[in-house]
């Protein structure tokens, strides 16, 4: 395969290995981990001040999978920027293998906190923003969230208290894919209007296309925006987003692909197999 | 307690940068030295526990040394599952310090009872579990437990606990300071009632039974060295604690004599039963309600030591 030249491509070529992955490790949360590709390789290709050769700078930003489940995507693109070999995700879920389903702390270099029970990331990230303060560091911390995500009290605690310590540097986005396990996610809790919820906060929000490429380097590279307060990201998103058959069906929250899925799949992105 | 832990965390503060202080909005006046130091290192994180231990956790990945503060159940149970991912599962060096530990708030009702913490804390992967026995053992606890690698839980009383120690011992976590020396019974106290348990001793004494006091301030992990040379020297070990029986010291020194060959011992666990206190009344009444007075202590110990005889004699 040719070495990938636009972030396109890589955020193509991610998603072609996720639907192997899943087949290969027989993994579910295929359509979680395909609805937030764009925003993950946004970051890692564009938004983040990160050195593969220095994963443990100080000074690094960091991001944060909150949504633990689409571990996959954050492996494959720490891999493909370069932080462990790309031979490694081969091992993905295999007895004994550190690339577990969701991320054991520091598993592989650039995996910065251990997440899969949800709403642990925001807060964890807003203690990071702290004591990037007080250290006088500049990075920022960028926390991925997943819309079901935002059920859980802990979110809004953090919620609440990040603007009230005016943590500017940090980012929360929000993969709206409009789905959790078992139903819509604007149906199982009263999520929309999700970001009037995060202004009334107190966070600088902002709504993009979360796979328009561009609106999403845009929009992280805004961190810190100027208004003094954390950046909510509230990134719009169709679950299982690449692969048609995929798309917006919440079956591939657990389903896992056949081989012959695979091939259709890797079709469909222009990938070879 | 909570005085002398305000006070040793300031004066940490001073010369430690890591050290930061978060509280779950309670402690008014008692932080004023500390903020007044140390603004940029003090949080009120209001009343949102889970937020506060994940914050810590996050400051902990940043190399600072974070210290949780705030009621027993609402630093323990409340945010359980913080503490077990956010700190236990990264192995992070976070202090979380419990403030009221057993019936210390009894008028407040059972929200405010702490009788299960150490059950819960004790059981997580490498949390350290430490319960100072008066103010002097809390400055030593604070220190020990802000040098460890991992997370740590310490279980304090209120206010006005009378002192056990004159001076400060020497506070090894893990090692129990045996405060009463004696030759037929020994009782293992742990935490805030410490001075009840010494009374206890003396009580015996004035009947005749010689009894070792120690405090055994750290729950996990366990003296095992004390454990040994006291089950083998004595008929009769009995742990003391403002904590259920179940699953506190006296649960863990049960688990702890299991492991064990030839032990000719008999353990006898004091503590509270396995049930809420419903009606009202202060710390003393709770005592009351459940035997951890001075006599009621002594009471158990004898009739444990009884039973004791009974058995060796037949």
């Amino acid at each position: 395969m040719p070495a990938p030249t636009t972030l396109e491509h890589v955020a193509r070529r991610i998603r072609g290995k996720l639907v192997e992955m899943s087949h290969h490790a027989g993994t579910p949360h295929l359509g979680s981990s395909l609805s937030c590709v764009d925003i993950v390789a946004s970051s890692y290709w564009s938004a983040l001040n990160i050195d593969p050769q220095r994963p443990d700078d100080p000074d690094r930003d960091r991001f944060i999978l909150s949504k633990g489940h689409a571990a996959p995507a954050l492996y494959t693109a720490l891999a493909f920027r370069g932080f462990f070999p790309e031979d490694q995700l081969e091992t993905f879920g295999e007895p004994g293998s550190v690339l577990a389903e969701q991320p054991s702390p520091g598993c592989v270099p650039g995996v910065e906190a251990a997440t899969g029970s949800l709403g642990h990331g925001l807060p964890i990230g807003v203690g990071i923003a702290i004591a990037g303060r007080i250290q006088r560091r500049s990075r920022r911390t960028f926390v991925l969230m997943s819309d079901g995500e935002c059920n859980e009290g802990s979110v809004w605690e953090a919620a609440m208290f990040a603007p009230a310590q005016r943590l500017d540097r940090l980012a929360v986005m929000v993969d709206y894919n409009k789905w959790q396990a078992t139903g819509r996610s604007d149906e199982v809790m009263a999520l929309s209007p999700l970001k009037d919820k995060w202004e009334a906060f107190g966070w600088s929000a902002y709504e993009v296309d979360g796979h328009d490429l561009d609106a999403l380097c845009d929009a992280l590279g805004r961190v810190p925006d100027g208004s003094g307060k954390p950046v909510a990201i509230i990134a719009h998103t169709v679950k299982g987003k690449g692969v048609s058959f995929m798309e917006d069906d919440n079956n591939w929250h657990y389903r896992i692909p056949t081989a012959e899925e695979v091939r259709q799949a890797r079709d469909e992105l222009g990938l070879s197999h | 307690m909570r005085n002398a832990f305000a006070e040793e965390i300031a004066r940490l503060a001073a010369t430690d940068e890591r050290i930061a202080l978060l509280s779950g909005d309670i402690g008014n006046r008692l932080f004023d030295p500390y903020k007044a130091q140390f603004p940029e290192r003090f949080f009120n994180c209001g009343v949102a526990e889970a937020n506060l231990i994940g914050t810590g956790a996050g400051m902990a990945m940043c190399g600072m040394r974070p210290v949780g503060y705030t009621i027993v159940p609402f630093i323990t149970t409340r945010c359980l599952e913080q503490i077990r991912v956010d700190l236990c599962y990264h192995r992070l060096p976070m202090v979380i310090v419990g403030v009221g530990g057993g019936m210390s708030y009894a008028s407040l009702g059972a929200t405010h009872h702490s009788c299960e913490d150490i059950a819960f804390m004790r059981v997580l992967p490498g949390m350290t579990v430490i319960c100072p026995g008066d103010s002097h053992e809390v400055r030593g606890a604070v220190r020990a437990a802000l040098q460890l690698d991992g997370p740590s839980y310490i279980r304090i009383g209120k206010k006005g606990e009378p002192l056990v120690h004159e001076t400060e011992p020497d506070f090894k976590i893990g090692k129990g300071i045996v405060v009463r020396e004696g030759t037929d019974v020994c009782l293992l106290a742990t935490g805030n009632i410490l001075p009840v348990a010494v009374e206890a001793g003396e009580a015996l004494a004035a009947q005749g039974v010689s009894a070792r006091v120690v405090s055994f301030h750290t729950v996990k992990p366990l003296d095992d060295a004390l454990l040994r040379e006291s089950f083998e020297r004595f008929r009769v070990v009995a742990t003391v604690e403002e904590h259920s029986v179940l699953g506190g010291l006296g649960g863990s020194v049960a688990e702890w004599m299991t492991d064990q060959q030839n032990v000719r011992a008999r353990l006898c666990r004091i503590g509270t039963p396995d049930e809420f206190l419903h009606v009202a009344g202060e710390q003393e009444y709770a005592r009351e309600c459940w035997n951890l007075t001075t006599k009621g202590i002594a009471e158990q110990t004898l009739r444990a030591l009884g039973a004791s005889s009974d058995r060796s004699s037949r």
